[in-house]
């Protein structure tokens, strides 16, 4: 009983959660995906390296660094392109992308520096 | 040489405590060698070497300060001669070589020489029938024919005489002088026309005479400012040429200055310890530089040749004669076919001079054994070896090397008279004084010309120090090996030693005892013997070995070993001892290592602090041996995934990128945002591109490009990057701020 309830629950609550989202506007959809498709990058390097070992460590590095660096300056550009953000309500979404492309060029050079 | 010879023996018995030396002068570098297979207490010389060193060099200049011993010239000579002037497809190279190889080998008499008398022939007739042939050329191919003697055809001799005579009219350097007078000379003797002279002997020779200095050296010509001792023989060699072409008597003026030259010259002489004397020229003056060698030889040729043309003598001191002499015999052998020539050619020219003739002192051999009643033999010959005219030697004095003035011999009684051998031409002393004993000597000889008319012609040099090692057999007696009881002194066993023999003994001792070894050493002569060497060696079990010397009291040699206070030094080892005995000298013809057999010790328990023995090194030669060889170890490479697995997972990296695409399609975004405007949607498509161009960079930077390289060109699309990003960011954020405014 209470666990079909609980089901119930929770499957009303994942319900809720994907209406909600669905009202998210698209280019924030967007960049969720792209966080997503970073994060799963990395995770599969993680999986190789725990298979086969971390023989040339520089280079998992740089691999995982380059997808999980990616994904946090996604979020932040999220974050800033975010409408309900009062806090960046005067910044317009163009300037946090021009950040978002700068901050990814300076991490790729770096990471590119260290793939060896 | 001889010094080398004494220098070594001195290091060798130095080294070697087992040694009957027989050949001093031979190779010194070949003689170490065989010091260093002989060694047997390799350590002991390391220890002595130092001191060798020092003694070595205290005995030499004690005895090679003093006398050295010249040869004359021997059979190996001969040989060297056959090595050295060698002919190349039956000729030498040319005519100057041709006439110093015949001239050689005239000298030294060797019957066996290589015949090239057809092609000398045939290269002097060409050289001599030619008209371009200089005076130079014509000079040496009449010196090689004065030996061949080719004959030369009237109609060529005339050419070449008057050929030389305008030569020596327009000569203008020493070198003119002495090529084209020589050539006449020569000829003069090679033909049968007699009439062969200079018509202005006396102008010529004021003309030569004009290049010669105040130091009795000379110019080459007038305009070179230097001398040198090398041109003076040139020079002595041309005039008494220009004497013997005179047509009448000389000017007596001139040939008395040019004795004074000479005179003058030989003030300059240089001279070597060991008595010989060169001439040598100082100056530097690039290829025209002669060495001592063919400077002195010039002068001799020289001189002798100007003696042999003038009436009267050359005053010159026959020390110094005699010494020229044994400057050429002291450079021994050479090895270069010039200086050869040069020695043998001067030496040849001493052996028949008109100023005096060197006699040269010599021993078959300085190694006297007193045992054996060797007799001492002495040879007195000139430098070319032949056989000196009547004369006694006299032994007036001997040395010993150690005291240098308290001779051996009483001149009174003593002064020996050597007895000649006509059969052998050896001067022979049968017995050596009664005062002479083993040891190493230097004994003076004087020579005594039985004619007094003789004493013009040859010169001996007054007293001959020659340096001499008298060797014999040295008696041991009373040798006795004791071990002694350590309170009372009392004898607890006693062995007699026979160390001529082989028998071995074998003893034991605790610590509270001592060993006594003791023997005497007397010389042939009955006197003390001490000889350079006397040591004992304890070696025990484990290698290790002590060394003690064996102290003296006259006769007497005796060790006393006290067990009590060696045990530190014994580092408390007990166990057997080997015993080695080794008495040596240079002189003592039974030097001995003998192992006189071994001693069993017992000696105390170490104390806790007592030092260890020292470990032993296994081998000393292996210090010098091949070291182990040095092996290269590379890191292991590390173990590489099968490589369809990485195929695999670089696979499973592109599945997020499909699925990101996917999503993307699926959420329906457009482009539709992108400027249709001409300009904002060149800058926006330029901005792209930018954004590419950096990517581009970057995989250009992972492949081959080095970090300056990179952001070298990373500045300059940064640059471009900002700009095109600024112009199309701030078009769109001004075209959705219009829209939101709106």
């Amino acid at each position: 009983m209470g666990r079909s309830s609980s089901t119930k629950d929770a499957q009303a609550l994942f319900h809720s959660l994907r209406s909600a989202y669905a009202a998210t506007p698209v280019n924030l959809k967007i960049i969720d995906l792209y966080v997503g498709f970073a994060v799963f990058t990395a995770l599969i390097q993680v999986v190789y390296m725990a298979i086969v070992g971390s023989f040339p460590f520089n280079s998992f590095l740089s691999g995982v660094l380059s997808c999980v660096g990616t994904a946090v300056l996604a979020v932040c550009l999220r974050i800033q392109v975010n409408k309900e953000n009062k806090e960046f309500k005067d910044l317009p979404p163009e300037r946090a992308f021009a950040d978002f492309v700068l901050c990814n060029l300076v991490l790729h050079l770096v990471i590119m520096n260290f793939l060896g | 040489m001889a010094i080398d010879g004494n220098l070594h023996y001195f290091l060798l018995l130095l080294l070697t405590p087992l040694l009957v030396v027989r050949h001093f002068c031979e190779d010194f570098t070949e003689k170490r060698n065989t010091t260093q297979t002989k060694t047997n207490f390799s350590h002991i010389s390391r220890m002595a070497r130092s001191l060798a060193g020092f003694l070595a060099l205290f005995l030499f200049v004690l005895i090679c300060g003093a006398a050295s011993l010249f040869q004359p010239i021997s059979d190996s000579h001969r040989s060297a001669a056959l090595e050295l002037f060698t002919p190349t497809h039956g000729s030498f190279k040319s005519l100057e070589e041709t006439y110093e190889a015949l001239r050689t080998f005239e000298v030294l008499g060797i019957g066996k020489k290589p015949d090239v008398t057809a092609t000398a022939c045939r290269s002097i007739s060409e050289t001599l029938g030619l008209l371009t042939s200089t005076p130079k050329d014509l000079f040496y191919a009449l010196k090689a024919n004065s030996i061949v003697k080719c004959k030369i055809n009237e109609k060529t001799s005339e050419g070449i005489i008057t050929r030389l005579n305008t030569a020596v009219n327009g000569a203008s350097s020493l070198l003119d002088f002495y090529y084209s007078i020589g050539g006449l000379v020569l000829i003069k003797d090679q033909t049968s026309k007699a009439d062969v002279y200079l018509t202005d002997a006396e102008g010529v020779f004021r003309s030569v005479k004009a290049f010669s200095q105040s130091d009795g050296r000379w110019r080459y010509s007038s305009n070179n400012p230097e001398s040198s001792a090398f041109a003076a023989g040139i020079a002595l060699e041309t005039l008494a040429g220009i004497v013997s072409l005179a047509s009448s008597e000389m000017d007596q003026s001139l040939i008395i200055t040019l004795k004074n030259d000479i005179s003058k010259l030989f003030d300059s002489i240089e001279k070597y310890d060991d008595g010989a004397l060169y001439f040598d020229d100082k100056l530097v003056d690039g290829h025209e530089h002669q060495g001592p060698l063919s400077t002195t030889s010039s002068v001799v040729r020289g001189l002798t040749a100007f003696a042999a043309v003038t009436a009267g003598s050359v005053n010159l001191p026959g020390d110094k004669i005699l010494g020229l002499a044994k400057f050429f015999l002291g450079i021994g052998v050479p090895g270069d076919a010039k200086d050869f020539f040069n020695q043998i050619d001067s030496l040849a020219c001493l052996e028949s001079n008109r100023v005096s003739i060197p006699l040269i002192l010599s021993l078959p051999s300085t190694e006297l054994s007193l045992t054996k009643k060797d007799s001492l033999k002495v040879r007195v010959n000139t430098v070319l070896g032949s056989n000196a005219p009547p004369l006694t030697v006299k032994l007036v004095g001997a040395f010993s090397s150690g005291s240098k003035d308290a001779s051996l011999v009483e001149s009174q009684y003593e002064m020996q008279e050597l007895k000649f051998d006509a059969e052998t031409g050896v001067h022979i002393l049968s017995s050596l004084p009664k005062s002479i004993d083993v040891g190493s000597y230097t004994f003076v000889f004087e020579i005594v010309l039985h004619e007094s008319e003789h004493e013009k012609v040859y010169v001996t040099g007054n007293q001959t120090k020659v340096p001499i090692f008298v060797t014999g057999l040295i008696k041991i007696e009373n040798a006795e090996i004791t071990v002694l009881d350590g309170d009372l002194g009392s004898i607890e066993t006693q062995k007699k030693l026979d160390l001529a023999g082989q028998n071995v003994v074998s003893l034991s001792a605790n610590h509270l005892q001592k060993l006594r070894i003791s023997f005497q050493l007397t010389t042939p002569r009955g006197r003390a013997f001490k000889p350079h060497q006397a040591l004992l060696k304890l070696r025990h079990e484990s290698k290790i070995e002590h060394i003690f010397v064996v102290g003296n009291s006259g006769k007497q040699f005796e060790i006393l070993l006290n067990f009590l206070g060696l045990v530190e030094k014994f580092f408390y080892l007990s166990g057997r001892y080997d015993i080695e005995l080794a008495v040596g000298d240079a002189v003592m013809e039974n030097s001995l290592l003998r192992a006189i057999g071994h001693i069993e010790l017992d000696l105390p328990e170490p104390p806790e602090k007592a030092p260890r023995p020292p470990p032993q090194p296994v081998d000393p030669y292996s210090r010098y041996g091949p070291k182990a060889e040095i092996t290269h170890i590379f890191r292991a490479p590390e173990k590489h995934p099968p490589k369809e697995l990485s195929l695999a997972f670089l696979g499973l990296t592109i599945l997020p990128l499909l699925g990101f695409l996917v999503g993307v399609l699926r959420l329906g975004v457009n482009l539709k945002n992108f400027p249709s405007k001409a300009i904002p949607a060149t800058f926006a498509i330029l901005f792209h591109v930018g954004i590419g161009a950096v990517l581009l960079l970057y995989v250009l930077f992972w492949l081959k490009l080095d970090l300056f390289q990179t952001l070298k060109l990373l500045g300059f699309l940064g640059v471009f990057l900002v700009l095109v990003g600024h112009r199309i960011l701030s078009h769109l954020a001004a075209a959705s701020a219009k829209v939101k405014s709106a």
